[in-house]
């Protein structure tokens, strides 16, 4: 029992700092692509190659001053980017980076919570509750831009969430298991995108739906600079701004990571039953090749207008979410073997 | 065994105090974020009865969902800043003899005929799992699960139906001067 809980706390601990330098790293692999998909060059002066950019952000937004509105309401200003992050940095807890480790003569899975059989609805459960940051943020700033952000957001992300959930169904039947483990180790030979058409179906229902939920380009109508000013982060400076900053690229790492392993194999590759350390390094390579993916669509796609976010989000995606279950279950009838996992 | 307690107790505190706030706070916006951390917090007591299913239905539909509807509404009619004033005068004193029925009744029932309550049974290994959830409402409970299932969806539609603009007023707003009312209602469908 004790052992289980340092196991946990050293893996956390990890995870965490990893996640924080991959969100300073991933800020400027983002300013690189886009200065290159815009015919620039990117941050190039701070260290070699600007590889000391995020440092040198850092740093910079550490000595902002922090300001509080006259106006706004003080307890729930401070509270919100709080509110923000904590969802984003939990919610990776039930997936699996890897399979079972051995080290130091003890076997270790890479799940930080172990594998639990509830793990998508867990996924799901903190998806919901991650919009409350946003909104509490817009309102408590007392400013008509941040308020129009706060209800822009809650509205999107009600939206969205059910063809998310959908999505997430046609790898839980092919799987017939809950567990992200499972649901991983079913795609041993096939990854679920490859099983045409529903795979493919729910994971662009995935994409699109998540991208919405984390209200990324081309769906960041929450913050759209040119109506907005800068949506329910207007009135933040400083180290709260960062914090916003941090849970938005956060968010696009576990939208990232959850896609690899719900569609793409997770941490499968070759050589992974021999070689125990490649599960993280497969689970790195395809989480870049998909946060490359959300560059390239931000840098390519303009923001849609408003009732169209809303028609696409109803009129479209649920729809087809719904009849691709319907689909995923009748072949699951018709060809039993699909649904062993 | 005490750790049990500890969590139990923590977590009691929290609730209990949560749902005092909810009823007390003067703004709309602080009771609904108690309410929402109540839930949450009854979240965390399924999880300890060992349903873990219940609980993360429980977050994503209350504490998730409807909460956030809460939310927008409360932001949306701006009623945050209520004038303080009690407009139900008679609401209080009721509330407070009802409640004291309730305990009351509820603790007659557990203190003088704790003989109905069975002592406490071990549970299943898989009590509460998904699995097990829905083979019993797909195969027990079938009936009432299909007829809430009706039952929503006519409440949907009824909504559909209730916010859909009459065909006057909508070429009467296309073809006047008020485009931009148009607009808005369309963004907030």
């Amino acid at each position: 029992m004790a052992a289980l809980f340092w196991e946990s706390l050293i893996k956390s601990l990890i995870y965490i700092v990893f996640l924080l330098t991959s969100f300073a790293y991933l800020t400027l692999t983002e300013r690189k692509f886009l200065g290159r998909f815009q015919s620039r060059y990117g941050p190039n002066r701070a260290g070699p190659f600007g590889l000391f950019q995020p440092i040198a952000d850092a740093v910079k937004l550490l000595f902002k001053e922090e300001l509080i509105p006259a106006q706004a309401d003080k307890i729930l200003f401070i509270l919100a980017p709080i509110l923000t992050t904590v969802p984003a940095l939990v919610m990776l807890a039930v997936v699996p980076f890897g399979g079972t480790g051995q080290l130091f003569g003890r076997q270790f899975s890479f799940s930080i919570a172990g594998d639990i059989n509830i793990g998508v609805l867990y996924i799901l459960a903190i998806a919901s509750i991650s919009v409350y940051g946003i909104v509490i943020a817009g309102w408590a700033s007392n400013n008509k831009y941040a308020t129009m952000g706060g209800i822009r957001s809650s509205a999107q992300m009600i939206s969205y969430e059910l063809a998310l959930g959908l999505s997430f169904v046609t790898p839980i039947l092919l799987a017939s298991s809950m567990s992200l483990n499972d649901i991983v180790k079913a795609q041993m030979p096939v990854w679920f995108i490859f099983y045409f058409p529903v795979g493919p179906l729910s994971a662009v229902i995935y994409l699109i739906a998540a991208l919405a939920e984390i209200n990324r380009s081309p769906f960041d109508m929450p913050e759209a600079e040119q109506e907005l000013t800068a949506g329910y982060h207007v009135e933040y400076s400083g180290m709260k701004f960062a914090l916003f900053m941090m849970t938005e690229y956060i968010k696009m790492i576990v939208l990232c990571v959850i896609a690899a392993a719900l569609f793409f194999g997770g941490y499968h590759g070759p050589g992974v039953d021999t070689y125990w350390w490649l599960g993280p390094i497969y689970m790195f390579i395809k989480v870049f090749m998909l946060l490359f993916g959300l560059i390239w669509i931000r840098a390519t796609t303009p923001r849609i207008r408003y009732d169209r976010l809303m028609a696409l989000g109803w009129k479209v995606l649920l729809p087809i979410a719904l009849v691709n279950v319907v689909i995923t279950a009748f072949a699951i009838l018709l060809f039993p073997g699909l649904g062993s996992g | 065994m005490s750790v049990d307690w500890i969590v139990f107790l923590s977590l009691a505190v929290v609730s209990v105090a949560s749902a005092i706030g909810m009823l007390l706070s003067k703004s709309a916006i602080y009771s609904a974020i108690n309410l929402i951390i109540n839930l949450i917090t009854m979240a965390a007591f399924y999880l300890l009865l060992g349903a873990p299913f219940l609980s993360m239905a429980q977050v994503t539909v209350y504490a998730g969902a409807i909460m956030v509807l809460f939310l927008f509404v409360i932001m949306m009619l701006g009623s945050e800043q209520s004038s303080g004033q009690n407009l139900v005068p008679w609401q209080t004193p009721l509330s407070i003899l009802l409640s004291v029925i309730l305990i009351g009744a509820l603790s007659y029932l557990l203190l003088d005929r704790s003989e109905f309550l069975t002592s406490a049974s071990k549970i299943a290994q898989d009590f509460g799992s998904p699995e097990a959830i829905g083979l019993l409402l797909f195969n027990a409970y079938l009936l009432p699960f299909e007829v809430i299932g009706i039952l929503l969806l006519a409440a949907m539609i009824g909504a559909i139906v209730l916010t859909r603009r009459p065909k006057r007023l909508d070429e009467a707003l296309s073809s006047g001067a008020d485009q931009n009312l148009a607009e808005d209602t369309h963004a907030t469908d």
